[in-house]
C-alpha cells in the first residue's frame, strides 16, 4: 500500500498534464523511492490512476535504467565509468568499490545494503571520478574517500537514519 | 504511437494518403521514369504504383509510420543524406533514385545488421521460403557477414497456445504491435528492454489476453512469430493451397488452407485477395482444425434394435427413402418436416428445399434463423430500394456506420475490422445503439446511446413515428436521442447495420426512417454462420421459395414448378418452432434435419423427439440431435467440398474445395462412394459425403430425375432461376465475391422469436467448434461472451 | 549536491553573463535574484510583444546550446500563429551527453534564470504551458526548481496575468529516470507523454507537430538562460560577445586529462589551445597532450595538432568535427584510444533505444567488437570493419544517436589507427603497463 503522503503527490502529478498518461514515468520514480522497488501492486496503481493498460507500465520500466522491478541495497552505489570518468580513474574506483563490498555490478550485499551497478554519464564530469549514492553526488573520488563513504553509511544505518 | 484513449486529442502519426483527396496530382521521376500519384502520397508507395519495388520491413499500408527499418532508403535530389520512402511525401519534380551504388549499399548494410543477431535457422524455420529477410538478402546482397562476436540468445516464449514467439529472429519492425493496437484495436503487444535487448512481449506479461487472431502471426515478415498449430509441421512449398471461404460466422472472409496429404496444416490469408484484405480471426485463421478431428462421423448409422450401428451409405439412403415414402403415404405429406442448415451451401439448401417440396411434397421446412433477411428484403423491395444493401466492402469505406444492437467484436469480426478501418482511416463515425456497452460503443463511437435491454426496437419507432420516446428506454442520457438524431442528419451515405434486436415490423420502421437520411443510406442485417443469409435466399423457409417469392404466390410457385418440371405444395408451411412442437405432439412422424442441432439450439427437453417415427440427420460430428436420429449420414465439411455461400450483408462467393496435396495415393482415400461429383484430386475426408452429393443420391432413391452433376450445375441454375442471383458466374469461380441483389415480398415473420442470434463468442461457433482443438485451446475462450480484450 | 568547488574555480577570462550569480549568496532564492536584474527581462519582453521578441533573440545569433546548434530565435519562429491548438514550452535538462555538466550549476545556481527565460519563450511562441524535462539522476535539482518555481508563483511571474501583462503561463518539472535518448527532443516529447522515449519521424518538426500533438518548442537549459541576459543586454550587445553568427558566450566543461577541470563561461569562438592551456592549466603531471573531443563524447576527436580552433560551430565543423553541448574531454599521451573509443561506443549502444536498425545493431557490433579487440582477439580486419559498421550507421539512422556512434568510431580509428596496429602487433593493450593513476 502506498503511504498517504505519496497517495498526495501521485494526485498533484498527474495533475500537472492534460494527459494523465504523462504522468507514468514521475509517478514510477517517486513510487521506487518509497517502496524500493517497482512492485506489481505499484505497476497496477500507476495503470490504474492514469487510465493505461499495465502492458504500457511495464513498457516503460524496462525502458528507463533506473527503474528496478526487484529490490535493491538501501545504498544504491552508481560508479561513472564514462569517458571523463575513465580518463580519471572511474573504472578503479568501481573495481575498489567491488573489491570492499564483496560484489559485481548489479550486485546487492547479503545484509541488503548495497548494490552496486556501473552507469553512464552522470553529468559530474568536471568531478571525475564520481558516483551517486542513491541520489546524492560524490565526486573527485579516490579509493580512501570511498572507504570513508561505505563506512559512513553503514555507521548511518546502525544509527537508525533513514534512506 | 497514441494509443486510442485519448483520441481525439492526440493525432496518431499516419500517412497522408489516407486522408487526403485524390483530386490534386503530382508528378515525380523515380529512375528516370515519370509517375503522376495523388498529393500526399509517400514515396514508397508512388515507387510501387510505377513497378519500382522498394524494400522495407516496417512500412505496411494503412499502418503508422516508422522509419524504423531503414531499408528503404533512396537517393532524393538535393538531399544530402539518404531518405526512408517510407516517410517521405512525394513533392512536385521530386528526382529520385533508388538502384544507385549508395542506395545499395546501405540496403545490404541494413541487412548486414538484421542478419547480427538473427539465427541462420532457416533450415527449421516456420518461414523458410516465405520470409522476407530471406528474400531481401537473395535480392540485395550481404550474403556474407563481416560478423565475428557472440550472437544473442533467449529461448523461445509462448505467449498462446496459438502464438509463439522466438526473439533472436525478430527484427523489431513493430508491424505486430501495430496491427494489433491500430487494426484490431487489442493492444496486446508491447516492446521492453532497449537496444539490442529490445523484444516483444505480451500484455500479461509473460502470456496474452487478446482475441488470439493470430494477425500479428501473419504479418510478421520473419518468423519470430509462429502459429502454434503450425510450427515445426510443414515447409510451405510442400502445402498446395486453395482459397475458400471461412465457415464460421457470417462474414465470408476468404481463408486459404493450406493441404498437406489430404490434411489442412494451416489457413491464412496471405495473398489478401478476398473481401477481409489481410484480415482474419481466429475462427479463419484457426478454427478449421475441426476438419481433422477424430471425432467426425465418418459412417454412416442405422439405429437397430434402439441402438445406432454401422451402415452402408446404401442401406442407409435407401432406409431413409422408404421410410419417408411410407410416412408420407400412410399420414400425408404434413407429416413429415425439414430442417436445414445455416452453413450448407446454396446449392445444397436450394436442393434440400426442392427436395422437401417436390419430392417430400411439403412446405415444412425452416431452419434456426439468426437474422430476419426476409422482413430487410420486404422492406427494401417496397420502398423500391433494393440496390441500398451494403456490402462488407462498403462498410470499410463509410464515411458514417449506424450500428444497432449485436456485438460485432465477438459476433462478426470482419465487421468489426471493417468498422474500427472505416473510423481509423477514413475518419468515419459511428454510431452504435445497444444495450450492452460493446467494445466498439466504448472505443470507436462518436455517439452511442444505451438502451435498457431489448429496447433497441422501441428506439427504432421512435426515431421512424418521431414518437416521444418511451421513459426508460434510453440509459445514458436523455438527450442521447436526440444527439443521435441530429448527428445523422447532418451525416451522408450511412450505413445502418443492426443485429437479431431489430425483426419484422421493427425493420420496416428501420428501413422507413432510414431512407429518410440524407445520402444513400444502406442497410446490412447481421445474422450467424456461413450461409444464413444463403438459407434465407434459397427458401429453406415455409412460406418462401428461393428469392423471397412467397409459396402462396401461384406466379411464383408456377415459375419453379417450370424450373423442377414437379408441383410445388401451395399452402404455406409450418416453421421451426412449430416444427419441433408437432414433432413432441406426435404430429410431425418423420423429421429430415441437415447440418442443424435443433435439440440444442432450441432447448429440446429430454425425450422431445422420440414421438417421431423417423428421424434422419445429416451431420459432421456426433450432436445432441444425431444422438436421437434413426439414421446418421456423415457429411463433408467445407473444406472438403465446394459451392457457394452468401455472407450475411449478400455477397456471394465460391467456396472451393482445396486440392488434397502432395504425394497421395488413391487408395489412401479409401472408396469413393458416388459419382455425383467428378473425381478430381481434391480434399476428402474417408467416407463422408457432401450434402449435395447425399441430396442428389437420395432424390435417385426417390426415382427423381435431377439434372445435376457437380455443384456448378446447380448454381447456374439458381442465377437462372433465382431472382437476386442473375449474377456472373466467371468472376464468381475466379474467387471475386459478387453482391447479390434480394428482392421479393416474402410473408411477414409469423413469430418474433424465430429470430435469434446463437450468440457465439470469437472462440465459439455452433457445434463445429466444439471440436476445434485450437478454439477450446485458448484461456480467453473460457472467459464470457463480451470480454473486452 | 556534489564537489561544487571543482566546477567553479573561475578564470579571468570568463565573461560571465549567465553565470553572474554563480557564488552569490542565496543564489537560488527569488529576492536574490530580483536584486540582480532578475524578471527584468520579463518585463522588457512584455512590452515588446512576442515578435519584437523572437526577432531580438534572432537577431541575438544564440544559437540551442544542447548540440545541434540551430538559431533558437529562427526555431520559434517555426510555431504556426494561426492554429487553435495549444502550444508548449519544454525546457530539455536531460543534459546526459558524455563530457558535459554546465546545466547542472545553471539550475543548481540559478533556477530563476532558466525560469525566466522559459516563461520569455512561452510568451513569444504563445504557449500557457511550460515543463522541465529534468533527468531522473538530477533529483536535487528538481526540488531546487519546485522549490524556485513555486516561489515564482508566489510573487505572480507564474500563474494568471503575469505583471498584469494579460499573459497566463503554467510551468511544471517533469522527471525522466535514465535514458540518453530522452535528450532528442522528440524522443523526449515521447517520454514526457508518458511512452518509451522513441524518437519520432520528422516532419513534422516539434514547431508544429510536439506535445500531445501540438506545436511545441524544445530548448536546452543553457539556450533558455540565454534568453533574459539577450533582452536585458539587446540583440546586438550581446551577439558581440562571440563571434558572427555565433552570439554570446558559452559554457565549456573541460575535464579529463586537465589541470583544473570545471564549467568555464566563455565568449564564442574563444580558441581551443588557450582555452586548455590557459583556462584549464593545461595537461597535468607534465604530459604531452595527445587529442580533444570538443564537444561531448559524439563529436568526432581532434589530433593535438588540430586543437588550434576556434571554438564556434563553423571553425570546429570546418576541421571536421563539432562544437556540440560544449563537453571539452581532454586526453593525455598516456591515453588508449581503443580503451577510449570502446567506451564511448559501450555507451551509445546501452543507450541506444533500439528503435531502429542500423543504430541499435551497429552500435552493438561496434562495442563488441572493440571489446575483443582490446582485449587482445583482434584480427587484422577489424579496425576496417569497425570503420565500416560506423560508415554504415553514418546518417541512417532515425535519429542523431546513430551519428553520435559512427563518429567518434571514424575519427578514432581514421586519426589514431596506429594505435589499434600497436594493439594487434602486441596481442593485448600497450597503455595497461604504462598506465599511472590521475590526481
Amino acid at each position: 500500500m502506498l503511504s498517504e503522503a505519496l497517495k498526495a503527490k501521485f494526485d498533484q502529478v498527474i495533475a500537472r498534464y492534460p494527459v494523465k498518461r504523462s504522468a507514468i514515468v514521475p509517478l514510477l520514480l517517486f513510487g521506487q523511492d518509497e517502496i524500493g522497488y517497482i512492485s506489481d501492486e505499484l505497476v497496477e496503481e500507476i495503470a490504474r490512476r492514469v487510465e493505461v493498460r499495465p502492458i504500457e507500465v511495464i513498457e516503460d520500466i524496462s525502458y528507463y535504467s533506473m527503474l528496478h522491478r526487484q529490490p535493491i541495497g538501501k545504498y544504491n552505489l552508481q560508479v561513472c565509468t564514462n569517458i571523463s570518468c575513465l580518463l580519471r580513474g572511474g573504472e578503479e574506483i568501481l573495481e575498489h568499490c567491488r573489491r570492499r563490498l564483496g560484489i559485481d555490478p548489479k550486485g546487492t550485499t547479503p545484509d541488503g545494503l548495497f548494490s552496486l551497478e556501473e552507469v553512464e554519464c552522470l553529468g559530474a564530469c568536471c568531478g571525475a571520478p564520481a558516483m551517486q549514492v542513491n541520489y546524492e553526488f560524490y565526486e573527485n573520488l579516490t579509493p580512501e574517500k570511498v572507504d570513508r563513504l561505505i563506512e559512513e553509511l553503514r555507521i548511518r544505518t546502525a544509527n537508525g537514519h533513514p534512506r | 504511437m497514441a494509443r486510442g484513449d485519448e483520441a481525439g486529442e492526440i493525432e496518431t502519426p499516419m500517412p497522408e494518403t489516407t486522408l487526403a483527396t485524390a483530386a490534386e496530382t503530382v508528378t515525380l521521376v523515380i529512375d528516370g521514369q515519370s509517375v503522376t500519384v495523388p498529393k500526399g502520397t509517400l514515396l514508397i508507395e508512388a515507387a510501387r504504383q510505377a513497378g519500382i519495388e522498394i524494400p522495407s520491413y516496417c512500412y505496411y499500408p494503412n499502418l503508422s509510420l516508422q522509419g524504423a527499418c531503414r531499408m528503404c532508403l533512396v537517393s532524393i535530389a538535393k538531399m544530402p543524406k539518404l531518405q526512408t520512402a517510407c516517410t517521405t511525401i512525394v513533392s512536385e519534380g521530386m528526382t529520385v533514385h533508388t538502384q544507385t551504388p549508395e542506395v545499395a549499399n546501405a540496403r545490404k548494410a541494413m541487412l548486414e545488421f538484421e542478419l547480427t543477431n538473427h539465427p541462420l535457422d532457416c533450415p527449421v524455420c516456420d518461414k523458410g521460403g516465405e520470409c522476407e529477410l530471406q528474400d531481401a538478402v537473395f535480392r540485395y546482397g550481404a550474403a556474407e557477414t563481416r560478423f565475428m562476436e557472440a550472437k544473442l540468445h533467449h529461448e523461445e516464449k509462448r505467449f498462446s497456445n496459438l502464438v509463439y514467439y522466438d526473439w533472436p529472429r525478430c527484427i523489431l519492425c513493430y508491424r505486430c504491435i501495430r496491427i494489433c493496437d491500430e487494426g484490431m484495436d487489442v493492444n496486446a503487444l508491447g516492446i521492453a528492454f532497449r537496444g539490442a535487448r529490445s523484444e516483444i512481449i505480451p500484455n500479461r506479461e509473460d502470456h496474452l489476453e487478446c482475441e488470439e487472431c493470430g494477425m500479428c502471426i501473419d504479418i510478421c515478415p520473419v518468423g519470430a512469430l509462429t502459429s502454434g498449430t503450425y510450427r515445426y509441421k510443414a515447409r510451405p512449398w510442400e502445402l498446395s493451397y486453395t482459397g475458400t471461404i471461412c465457415n464460421h460466422c457470417g462474414d465470408g472472409c476468404k481463408t486459404t488452407l493450406g493441404v498437406r496429404n489430404n490434411e489442412i496444416i494451416r489457413a491464412n490469408n496471405r495473398d489478401h485477395s478476398g473481401i477481409n484484405g489481410e484480415f482474419l480471426c481466429v475462427k479463419g485463421r484457426f478454427g478449421w482444425d475441426f476438419v481433422n478431428s477424430r471425432q467426425r462421423l465418418t459412417v454412416p448409422l442405422v439405429r437397430r434394435n434402439g441402438h445406432q450401428e454401422q451402415s452402408t451409405w446404401q442401406e442407409a439412403l435407401s432406409l431413409t427413402h422408404k421410410t419417408l415414402r411410407a410416412i408420407g403415404e400412410k399420414y400425408g405429406a404434413d407429416s413429415i418436416a425439414v430442417i436445414g442448415s445455416n452453413r450448407t451451401t446454396n446449392e445444397e439448401n436450394y436442393l434440400l428445399q426442392r427436395l422437401a417440396r417436390t419430392l417430400l411434397g411439403t412446405n415444412n421446412i425452416d431452419h434456426h434463423r439468426t437474422a430476419d433477411y426476409s422482413s430487410l428484403v420486404s422492406a427494401l423491395t417496397e420502398a423500391r430500394a433494393t440496390d441500398r444493401y451494403a456490402t462488407m466492402d462498403d462498410l470499410s469505406a463509410a464515411a458514417s456506420v449506424l450500428l444497432i444492437g449485436n456485438d460485432p467484436t465477438h459476433q462478426h469480426p470482419l465487421a468489426a475490422y471493417q468498422i474500427r478501418q472505416a473510423v481509423r482511416l477514413r475518419g468515419a463515425r459511428l454510431y452504435v445503439v445497444n444495450s450492452a456497452e460493446i467494445k466498439l460503443a466504448v472505443r470507436q463511437a462518436s455517439v452511442f446511446v444505451k438502451v435498457r435491454a431489448g429496447g433497441e426496437a422501441d428506439l427504432v419507432g421512435s426515431l421512424a413515428d418521431q414518437r416521444p420516446v418511451p421513459p426508460g428506454l434510453v440509459l445514458n442520457g436523455a438527450d442521447k436521442l436526440g444527439a443521435l438524431a441530429e448527428r445523422l442528419a447532418k451525416e451522408s451515405d450511412t450505413i445502418i447495420v443492426f443485429g437479431d434486436e431489430l425483426r419484422g415490423a421493427a425493420i420496416g420502421d428501420l428501413v422507413r426512417w432510414g431512407l429518410t437520411l440524407p445520402g444513400r443510406p444502406r442497410f446490412m442485417a447481421l445474422g450467424d454462420y456461413a450461409n444464413s443469409r444463403g438459407a434465407a435466399d434459397m427458401g429453406l423457409l415455409p412460406g418462401t421459395l428461393p428469392g423471397y417469392r412467397a409459396v402462396a404466390d401461384p406466379e411464383a410457385r408456377a415459375r419453379y414448378e417450370a424450373v423442377w418440371g414437379a408441383p410445388v405444395p401451395a399452402g404455406e408451411g409450418r416453421h421451426i418452432r412449430a416444427i419441433l412442437d408437432a414433432a413432441q405432439s406426435g404430429e410431425i412422424k418423420a423429421l429430415v434435419v441437415f447440418g442443424s442441432n435443433p435439440v440444442k439450439t432450441f432447448q429440446l427437453p429430454e425425450g422431445a423427439l422420440s414421438r417421431l417415427a423417423f428421424l434422419v440427420v445429416s451431420e459432421l460430428f456426433p450432436t445432441e440431435t444425431t444422438a436421437c436420429a434413426d439414421v446418421v449420414l456423415p457429411a463433408a465439411s467445407f473444406a472438403e467440398k465446394s459451392g457457394t455461400v452468401t455472407n450475411t450483408s449478400g455477397q456471394l462467393q465460391w467456396m472451393r474445395r482445396p486440392a488434397r496435396g502432395f504425394d497421395v495415393p488413391d487408395s489412401a482415400l479409401g472408396p469413393v462412394p458416388t459419382r455425383a461429383e467428378p473425381i478430381l484430386n481434391t480434399m476428402r475426408r474417408t467416407g463422408t459425403r457432401s450434402d449435395l452429393e447425399i441430396l442428389l443420391a437420395l432424390a435417385r432413391e426417390f426415382g427423381a430425375r435431377w439434372p445435376y452433376r457437380s455443384a456448378e450445375d446447380v448454381l447456374r441454375e439458381i442465377i437462372a432461376s433465382v431472382p437476386g442471383y442473375a449474377v456472373a458466374l466467371p468472376p464468381l469461380l475466379m474467387g471475386r465475391a459478387v453482391a447479390t441483389q434480394a428482392e421479393g415480398t416474402p410473408p411477414p415473420l409469423e413469430r418474433p422469436d424465430l429470430v435469434f442470434t446463437s450468440r457465439d463468442s470469437l472462440f465459439t461457433s455452433g457445434t463445429v467448434s466444439r471440436f476445434s482443438w485450437a478454439l477450446n485451446s485458448v484461456e480467453e475462450s473460457k472467459q464470457p461472451h463480451g470480454h473486452i480484450f | 549536491m556534489g564537489d561544487y568547488e571543482s566546477y567553479m574555480k573561475g578564470s579571468p577570462l570568463e565573461v560571465k553573463v549567465i553565470t553572474k550569480r554563480f557564488g552569490l549568496a542565496n543564489s537560488t532564492s527569488i529576492d536574490v535574484y530580483l536584486e540582480t536584474d532578475g524578471y527584468q527581462a520579463l518585463a522588457k519582453a512584455f512590452e515588446m510583444g512576442p515578435a519584437a521578441v523572437i526577432s531580438e533573440v534572432k537577431n541575438s545569433g544564440l544559437r540551442g546550446r544542447g548540440g545541434a546548434g540551430f538559431n533558437t530565435g529562427m526555431k520559434w519562429s517555426f510555431v504556426p500563429k494561426d492554429t487553435s491548438k495549444p502550444k508548449y514550452i519544454v525546457c530539455n535538462a536531460d543534459e546526459s551527453e558524455p563530457g558535459t555538466c554546465k546545466d547542472r550549476p545553471l539550475m543548481e545556481s540559478d533556477p530563476h534564470q532558466l525560469i525566466e527565460g522559459i516563461i520569455i519563450a512561452g510568451f513569444a511562441i504563445g504557449a500557457r504551458q511550460g515543463y522541465i524535462y529534468i533527468r531522473g539522476e538530477y533529483r536535487y535539482l528538481l526540488d531546487i526548481l519546485d522549490r524556485a518555481i513555486a516561489e515564482a508563483y508566489g510573487r505572480g511571474y507564474l500563474g494568471r496575468n503575469i505583471l498584469n501583462s494579460g499573459f497566463d503561463f503554467e510551468l511544471a518539472t517533469h522527471t525522466g529516470a535514465g535514458a540518453y535518448e530522452c535528450g532528442e527532443e522528440t524522443a523526449l516529447l515521447n517520454s514526457l507523454e508518458g511512452l518509451r522515449g522513441y524518437p519520432r519521424v520528422k516532419p513534422p518538426f516539434p514547431a508544429v507537430v510536439g506535445l500531445y500533438g501540438c506545436p511545441t518548442i524544445v530548448n536546452n537549459v543553457e539556450t533558455l538562460c540565454n534568453v533574459p541576459a539577450i533582452l536585458r543586454m539587446g540583440a546586438e550587445a550581446y551577439a558581440r560577445l562571440g563571434t558572427p553568427k555565433n552570439g554570446g558566450t558559452r559554457l565549456f566543461c573541460l575535464s579529463g586529462h586537465i589541470r583544473r577541470p570545471g564549467v568555464y563561461e566563455l565568449p564564442m569562438g574563444f580558441n581551443l589551445k588557450r582555452m586548455i592551456e590557459e583556462v584549464g592549466g593545461g595537461v597535468p603531471g607534465g604530459k604531452a597532450l595527445k587529442a580533444v573531443i570538443p564537444g561531448g563524447s559524439s563529436c568526432p576527436v581532434l589530433a593535438a595538432s588540430e586543437v588550434d580552433v576556434a571554438m564556434d560551430f563553423e571553425s570546429v565543423a570546418r576541421i571536421g568535427s563539432m562544437l556540440g553541448s560544449g563537453g571539452v574531454i581532454i586526453m593525455d599521451e598516456d591515453t588508449c584510444m581503443v580503451k577510449a573509443l570502446l567506451r564511448i561506443e559501450k555507451f551509445y549502444a546501452h543507450e541506444s533505444c533500439g528503435w531502429c536498425i542500423p543504430c541499435r545493431e551497429g552500435t552493438a557490433w561496434l562495442k563488441n567488437l572493440l571489446q575483443r579487440f582490446h582485449d587482445g582477439g583482434g584480427t587484422e580486419q577489424d579496425p576496417d570493419t569497425a570503420l565500416d559498421v560506423s560508415f554504415n550507421i553514418l546518417g541512417k539512422t532515425l535519429c542523431p544517436l546513430g551519428d553520435a556512434a559512427a563518429l567518434p568510431g571514424i575519427s578514432f580509428i581514421q586519426k589514431f589507427r596506429h594505435e589499434f596496429e600497436e594493439h594487434l602487433k602486441l596481442g593485448a593493450c600497450p597503455f595497461e603497463r604504462r598506465a599511472v593513476a590521475v590526481t
